[in-house]
């Protein structure tokens, strides 16, 4: 039971706000010790798989072209290519948002979208903006909650489209795992597997949406 | 042949690249402690296969040590102002996602093309690591394609590099350390004493138990450790591999592609996985925190039997 250490010093590490890096490699620490391997093995242990998980962290190449082409305008150009997607209602703009957040991210364009560039400057104000023309005035309550809806929007979009694409951390992740069992699998295959849920998440969220445009109309009729 | 090195080393460079970057700016109060964090970083890349075991720990405690005594500078302003930006954006038109759209499209196809490609006898790249050696050489391509096209002043690239590394900051660093803290969890046996808690505590004698404790575990303990990513480790080797795999004859491919999914669904469930559901509340000025949460749980727990059936339809079809 004692190797579980490293559990307990995650969950009450992240609990009390301490710096997330600082909470995993002292849990790995003390997960070592707790197992009774001396300090320099354990330390020696961790640099060891550190190295070895090194490719997890590939994806960061991608950055000096991105950063290139953010200095040239990529955002501006992605937020009008996005206002020109025009939907009547607050359900289907966030589904048509769901949509390319999915296959952007099965590309591997993940940084296309997020809170920071996509939603707060754009997704949120034109979900909200297409409830004011479709239902008319909104409450705060029905505000937030259609911003909470463009947030959750942009996370279940980008979680269940990304594993589609080849080389994306989670892929590599478990390529790497399995390797250390030695056991061999190609990422195209897992990636193939991936499309199932991708499939089954853009079905059960996109109702949810739709069913959100008739919660929205409906509480407008209910005054 | 070209083997997984080579993409270190470009890894290696350019986090060398950042940390020069930082150690040069004046203005930065913080610009010693970045320069030592990706320089150290860099250092793993570029000779971390050839240093002993005992100094790459070493040195990754040494970066904990800068992050949390010293702390780290954030991301300076942006190169370019936002008119110039969307003067640029007018001018370039749909132009600009070519280099952009490049990494995929490289990625792809070298993918394929690498397969079996020899060149005097010898494969021309690594066959076990074709997908990362090909995203690496893509990243190039893209970058000289960016360079080619948009003529920016030749310090941009790493300038950039800078910029989004250290607006991404220690997060870039987290999920390698999660994945060597799973390692420890193996080294430490902790797999296997969860897997006895849960098979001690829940029947799994049947096949779909096994899918079912193994898909609902991922969700719960990814909702505890806030990531899917150290979960997956501590699941797989507890009940995933011993159970769905060898016990029961189950498709590895399956097991774990729909296993690292269904730990996405216990992510939309936590307050742990505060990038997602926590800074966006913050970021779009909604007074209750669990808002997000609140949005996505219905989704989360729909999405989670549905893995469970596809994954109990699927993983053990031959």
């Amino acid at each position: 039971m004692l190797p579980l250490i490293g559990i307990l010093i995650v969950v009450a590490g992240f609990a009390l706000r301490f710096n997330p890096l600082a909470v995993v490699v002292t849990a790995a620490i003390a997960t070592g010790l707790a197992a009774g391997h001396t300090l320099t093995d354990v330390v020696a242990a961790f640099g060891k798989a550190f190295i070895e998980s090194r490719s997890v962290a590939v994806v960061w190449l991608a950055l000096p072209v991105i950063g290139l082409l953010e200095r040239s305008g990529l955002k501006e150009r992605a937020r009008i290519v996005v206002s020109r997607i025009k939907v009547a209602t607050t359900g289907r703009l966030l589904l048509a948002y769901l949509a390319v957040r999915q296959i952007t991210a099965a590309l591997g364009l993940t940084s296309l979208g997020g809170h920071a560039q996509m939603v707060r400057p754009l997704i949120a104000p034109m979900a909200e903006a297409a409830a004011e023309t479709t239902v008319g005035d909104i409450d705060d309550a029905t505000r937030y909650r259609i911003r909470a809806h463009a947030a959750a929007t942009d996370n279940i979009g980008v979680f269940f489209g990304e594993d589609i694409f080849i080389a994306i951390g989670s892929i590599l992740l478990i390529r790497g795992f399995l390797e250390q069992n030695g056991i061999h699998v190609e990422a195209t295959s897992l990636a193939v597997w991936a499309v199932p849920t991708a499939i089954c998440a853009f079905v059960i969220h996109g109702v949810r949406l739709l069913m959100l445009d008739r919660r929205l109309a409906g509480a407008r009729v209910a005054e | 042949m070209i083997t997984l090195e080579f993409v270190y080393v470009l890894m290696g460079l350019m986090m060398a690249g950042v940390a020069i970057v930082n150690l040069r700016d004046r203005a930065s109060a913080k610009r010693y402690n970045n320069a030592a964090f990706w320089g150290i970083y860099a250092a793993m890349f570029l000779f971390g296969s050839r240093l002993p075991n005992l100094l790459n720990g070493a040195l990754v405690i040494v970066m904990v040590l800068v992050l949390v005594i010293g702390k780290l500078g954030g991301a300076p302003a942006e190169a370019t102002t936002r008119a110039e930006r969307e003067a640029s954006a007018a001018r370039w038109g749909n132009a600009l996602f070519i280099p952009a759209l490049t990494i995929p499209a490289v990625t792809l196809a070298g993918t394929f093309a690498f397969k079996n490609f020899l060149v005097n006898g010898q494969p021309f790249v690594d066959q076990t690591q074709i997908t990362l050696i090909s995203l690496g050489i893509s990243t190039v391509v893209a970058l000289i394609v960016g360079l080619v096209m948009l003529r920016p002043p030749l310090g941009a690239p790493i300038a950039e590099s800078r910029r989004l590394m250290d607006a991404v900051s220690w997060a870039a660093v987290l999920p390698q350390a999660l994945a060597a803290l799973g390692a420890m969890f193996a080294l430490a046996g902790v797999g296997p004493i969860i897997a006895g808690l849960v098979q001690k505590w829940i029947p799994l004698d049947t096949p779909f138990a096994a899918v079912a404790a193994y898909t609902i575990g991922m969700a719960l303990f990814t909702a505890i450790m806030g990531n899917a990513f150290a979960a997956f480790p501590v699941m797989t080797a507890g009940i995933g591999l011993p159970l769905v795999v060898h016990k029961f004859g189950g498709s590895v491919v399956v097991m774990s592609a729909v296993g690292m999914l269904s730990g996405f669904c216990g992510t939309l469930t936590t307050p742990m996985a505060a990038n997602f559901n926590i800074v966006p509340v913050a970021l779009l000025e909604i007074p209750d925190e669990y808002a997000v949460i609140k949005a996505q749980i219905p989704t989360a727990l729909l999405l989670l039997a549905a893995n469970t059936a596809i994954m109990s339809l699927f993983v053990y079809r031959r």
